[in-house]
């Protein structure tokens, strides 16, 4: 049997966590196929055919899948899943919004966000915002699995040339209709993916004073995260939220400003490589996980980090 | 309209997790437990609308061990007008929970159900999106606005571009995020007066729901501990540090 990625896109291009799934899901199984559910996408199954890990696209192609929604993808895949062991899609809001709808019909009971693959029907994965990590085997027949995309490398993108075929999809779901998206743009790095990333919490006191963040972001070519307390209290939109519920995000450099540590912002970007908290509260549960602790009123600290990174020479961008 | 709300009992999240030390899974004698924070702004917009006079009654229902009707209670004293107690003991995997619900929702035949997106202790994200599966009924997962028409909801969906709204016909499910509203306190008098409500009781065995995990958990382990870092003395230190020692800037 095969492995079946659904692959997330916006119908132009791939988005960029695909990648990451598509080299979990080649670790269950090197027969793996990715089907491209979409409208006018033909950009996208040309890009992924192209991945040398994978073996075979099916493309699906119809105007209800413009808006990605979920009731409509599902029946397009199960009508599509009856060949392979293992069904596969990112833990982002596409995938945790989709997977388990398609897991129910297919009477599945999915394993969500594994952080490895320890063979192709046990996986390890974080529970209880990443405090515990549990090794977990499913034993159903056909697995329905979502994959933590920080936890995986981006596939390479080049060189492969896969066969693709057209397959078809099912009726519109006539009882949800898609209204609008309100994609924030941004010329920075995207929060996921980013090299660099500085967030500011409630400590930041207003949206306003989140441009002191945002001067150090443009020197390092950094994204901008945020708390929940920032997000909750209307200093920043939603897309910045780093945690439990938010995104998860595994930079290099992570510097957390304002941030008291609650678990559940830990939760999203403990496995940083080097953290940085800036913080004026010594005891702060976010010094305990970080690399290099400033005790210090943030409102010093940002002008004086801005003017210390402008005397440097070289920043690696 | 009548609107279902699904609650777990979950260790509070306040509480600092330990793992046993014989692997088996994480303490939870004498760990204070609560209401899953997300299903609190499920019971909330449910009350809420209510209150709008949209919405005539309010069932609370929660899956699990007899001390699961605690978040029962706690939605009767905040608002819902009675409340379900679906006995069963030990791990109850999502699928076996919306299979339950799939089960009471026939029964119950309410306009809505509401839930919170995600618990916090096993993190998996599926109840809703399963159940409205199983109902093929249309979801509204990750809602941070609601917005209650003739014989649809508008609803704002958080998702990682920003936000994206939809609209589901009734009967629709609706997961709900921490975002929706903020969630009441029950006060005395209302604690005193939920005691009166009434918690119908079922076990799993009788709704004829399989509820064996089909998921072995073969062993839960602390994670990778970071190694302890230091406290730098200024700002100058600290980029001299990410510079190099860290080599990150």
């Amino acid at each position: 049997m095969s492995a079946l990625l659904i692959a997330e896109h916006n119908n132009k291009e791939v988005k960029p966590f695909t990648l990451n799934a598509i080299t979990a899901a080649s670790q269950i199984d090197e027969d793996l196929h990715v089907l491209v559910i979409g409208h006018k996408a033909e950009e996208v199954v040309k890009s992924i055919s192209q991945v040398p890990n994978v073996k075979k696209v099916i493309h699906v192609d119809k105007e209800i899948y413009e808006n990605f929604l979920a009731e409509n993808f599902t029946s397009a895949i199960v009508k599509n899943a009856e060949n392979y062991s293992h069904i596969v899609c990112s833990a982002n809001t596409f995938g945790k919004n989709l997977m388990p709808r398609v897991a129910a019909l297919l009477d599945t009971s999915q394993v969500s966000d594994i952080i490895k693959v320890i063979s192709p029907d046990t996986f390890l994965r974080p529970i209880y915002a990443g405090n515990a990590f549990a090794t977990v085997k499913s034993t159903d027949s056909k697995k329905c699995i979502t994959i933590r995309p920080t936890s995986f490398d981006p596939a390479v993108t080049s060189g492969g040339s896969a066969e693709i075929v057209k397959a078809d999809g099912g009726d519109a779901n006539t009882n949800i209709k898609f209204i609008k998206r309100e994609e924030v743009k941004s010329d920075r790095p995207e929060l996921g993916t980013a090299r660099v990333v500085i967030s500011g919490g409630r400590g930041m006191g207003s949206g306003d004073n989140f441009k002191l963040i945002t001067a150090i972001a443009d020197k390092l070519n950094a994204a901008i995260g945020a708390s929940r307390a920032a997000v909750d209290a209307g200093y920043i939109t939603n897309d910045h939220q780093v945690g439990q519920t938010g995104k998860v995000v595994v930079p290099d450099l992570y510097i957390a400003v304002g941030i008291s540590g609650a678990i559940q912002h830990l939760a999203g970007m403990k496995e940083s490589k080097v953290i940085v908290a800036i913080n004026k509260d010594g005891e702060a549960p976010i010094f305990s996980v970080a690399d290099y602790g400033l005790e210090a009123d943030l409102f010093e600290a940002l002008p004086q980090f801005l003017e210390e990174l402008s005397k440097l020479n070289t920043i690696q961008k | 309209m009548k609107i279902l709300v699904a609650v777990k009992r979950v260790i509070d999240y306040n509480v600092q997790v330990r793992v046993k030390e014989d692997g088996t899974g994480v303490v939870t004698e004498n760990v204070k437990m609560s209401t899953n924070p997300p299903d609190d702004n499920a019971i909330e917009e449910a009350v809420k609308i209510k209150e709008s006079g949209k919405a005539q009654e309010i069932v609370a229902v929660t899956v699990g061990e007899d001390k699961a009707q605690e978040t029962v209670r706690k939605a009767l004293a905040v608002g819902a007008d009675r409340g379900i107690h679906v006995k069963v003991d030990g791990i109850v995997e999502p699928l076996a929970v919306s299979k339950i619900l799939q089960k009471i929702a026939d029964k119950e035949k309410p306009d809505l159900i509401f839930m919170g997106k995600q618990a916090i202790d096993d993190d998996c994200n599926q109840t809703g999106q399963m159940l409205a599966a199983l109902l093929n009924w249309p979801q509204a997962t990750f809602a941070s606005k609601i917005e209650i028409k003739e014989k649809s909801l508008e609803v704002t969906r958080e998702v990682d571009e920003g936000l994206e709204t939809i609209e589901v016909n009734v009967p629709a499910i609706v997961t709900c995020d921490l975002r929706l509203n903020e969630p009441r306190y029950a006060s005395l008098p209302n604690i005193m007066k939920a005691k009166k409500k009434p918690i119908e009781q079922i076990n799993s065995s009788d709704l004829g729901i399989d509820t064996k995990p089909r998921i072995e958990q073969i062993k839960v382990e602390e994670p990778p501990k970071r190694k302890a870092g230091i406290k730098v003395a200024n700002v100058a230190e600290l980029v001299e540090k990410l510079k190099n020692e860290a080599k990150v800037i």
